[in-house]
């Protein structure tokens, strides 16, 4: 029995950043007094509190923190096990959680990956890394 | 209100302000046909049997749930219980510890005398939980990752990357746990396994295997907490409450600040520092095993051990009966029971440990204990050091 992938919710906050990624750009916020990027996407900055979040545009270049092979997924995944989850650090100093693609043998913590955007269907992109390079 | 300066074992200093008179299971295990309010009322009425109290004795009331809207409203009315204080704090599996040191604060406030603290699940029979979906989740969900599982596998991966962590190592903690649970009639897993079962089981998520994960099972657990003066009515010894501290670091993983460190690292410290205590005088330690790198993390964040040292720590069943280092001597949420959240089972074997009643599992003398629960994906932590005269 496989449910339908959970689709994200789509609001004042986040429709920017699914929108660039419908449009393949990675953007982010970036605090305008503090000048520290954030991820996910907010009102307010999380380290000064300051309320002049602007979005930028970025590299989608970035280095596995960790990740795991998942081998018993939630309903609506179980047809693509197995497969790997990892978190991002990305070059503008921010956190993300992903789809890590390509050999998974070849994978390890510290390597570089860079953005790719997945269609899923005709609405829904989401924003998956890749290892670069050899 | 009366107070006691603590004058009991090894100097300790904290005040006798409340403490834990009554500690009870319901049915455990595979439970079809019960409900969450049966289990939660099975469990009150055996806790308030154990304290030698009523029902007309609790004047407080806390409990929380993933099971409905306004559990503390619907659970007060099925047990006939009008409190003059209602907590609910839901910050995952360490919940109940936070309960524990939130009963004392009233107490300590004087709002009330008795609190009631219950919960009840049936995750087994009843399958998991709905799912949470959107706000933040939202940068999460919609890539599989499995939670809480998929979390903590990345917090293993990254201890494993960082300090050379074996899933052997891993794997001793899960069989040290079952060797406790075999001496735990109550507990749900009893048969022996080895390092090679644990490594043999199905992989879930790199590189936790199944047998480096809890159990589903139903069921509920109740404990009464008492003023000093309300605790010198009870039919037991008092289990004082000595220390307290409780800490949130993140809700998504991608904002917790390490992935090998839990908040037990603050935690931890403030509740012994509380309690007028050092590692060396605890004498058994129940800390939430909801994998077992839970366990590896926690050690080490409150520490037991330096950071990297954990798989060490554990190895050569250090942990075991007979071991030198007694843990989760029920059985842990790994073997013994694991109804959606563990955190009030720790507490009562933590009790049990400490009123002597653990029969072939009991710890000689046990006279301290240091209880830590973890909630979230690493989320939260809760952390309470009980203490007897
Ligand atoms: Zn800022």
């Amino acid at each position: 029995m496989q449910g339908q992938i959970p689709k994200p919710l789509i609001d004042s906050d986040s429709q920017p950043f699914w929108e660039g990624v419908r449009e393949g750009k990675l953007l982010l916020q970036k605090c305008g007094d503090c000048e520290r990027y954030i991820f996910y996407p907010r009102i307010i900055c999380p380290h000064c509190f300051s309320e002049h979040m602007t979005w930028e545009e970025t590299s989608g270049k970035g280095k596995i923190h960790s990740y795991t092979v998942i081998h018993k997924a939630p309903p609506a995944f179980k047809g693509e096990v197995p497969y790997v989850v990892g978190v991002i650090d990305l070059d503008e100093g921010v956190r993300m959680l992903s789809r890590i693609i390509g050999d998974r043998n070849d994978l390890s913590i510290d390597q570089p990956v860079s953005v790719v955007y997945e269609k899923i269907d005709d609405d829904l992109t989401l924003p998956y890394f890749k290892v670069t390079g050899a | 209100m009366i107070k006691y300066v603590w004058k009991g074992v090894k100097g300790m200093k904290s005040e006798r302000i409340a403490a834990i008179v009554g500690a009870a299971e319901s049915e455990l295990g595979h439970l079809p046909g019960r409900n969450v309010l049966q289990l939660q009322a099975q469990a009150a009425k055996r806790a308030l049997d154990d304290a030698g109290f009523t029902k007309d004795d609790v004047d407080a009331l806390f409990t929380t749930a993933s099971w409905g809207h306004f559990p503390q409203l619907m659970l007060g009315e099925y047990l006939g219980i009008t409190p003059k204080y209602t907590g609910g704090t839901n910050i995952g599996g360490s919940s109940f510890e936070s309960h524990v040191a939130h009963a004392l604060v009233g107490i300590q406030a004087g709002l009330f005398d008795v609190a009631l603290i219950t919960y009840g699940s049936t995750n087994r029979t009843s399958g998991n939980r709905p799912s949470a979906a959107g706000l933040t989740l939202s940068y999460e969900e919609p890539f599989g990752i499995p939670s809480p599982v998929g979390h903590y596998a990345m917090a293993a991966q990254r201890h494993m990357y960082e300090y050379g962590t074996t899933s052997e190592q891993l794997a001793e903690i899960a069989v040290a746990t079952r060797k406790w649970a075999a001496l735990n009639e109550k507990a749900f897993k009893r048969e022996p396994v080895t390092i090679e079962d644990v490594l043999n089981s199905p992989m879930i998520a790199e590189p936790l295997h199944l047998l480096d994960c809890c159990l589903i099972t139903d069921g509920g657990g109740a404990l009464v907490v008492a003023s000093a003066e309300a605790a010198a009515r009870a039919k037991k010894r008092p289990v004082w409450i000595l220390g307290h501290a409780e800490t949130q670091t993140h809700n998504t993983v991608t904002h917790m600040p390490d992935l090998t460190v839990t908040g037990a690292k603050d935690t931890g410290r403030r509740a012994m520092e509380m309690a007028g205590i050092t590692h060396d005088e605890i004498d058994v330690v129940q800390v939430y095993d909801s994998f077992t790198i839970t366990v590896l993390l926690t050690l080490e964040s409150l520490g037991f051990c330096k950071p990297g040292e954990g798989g060490d720590f554990v190895s050569g069943q250090r942990t075991a009966p007979g071991g030198e280092f007694p843990l989760n001597t029920s059985g842990g949420g790994l073997s013994y029971c694991h109804p959606g959240m563990f955190g009030i089972f720790l507490l009562i074997e933590a009790v049990r440990q400490l009123r002597g009643e653990c029969g072939e599992r009991q710890v000689k003398d046990a006279k301290i204990s240091l209880v830590n629960g973890t909630g979230g994906t690493l989320s939260s932590t809760s952390t309470v050091i009980l203490g007897r005269d």
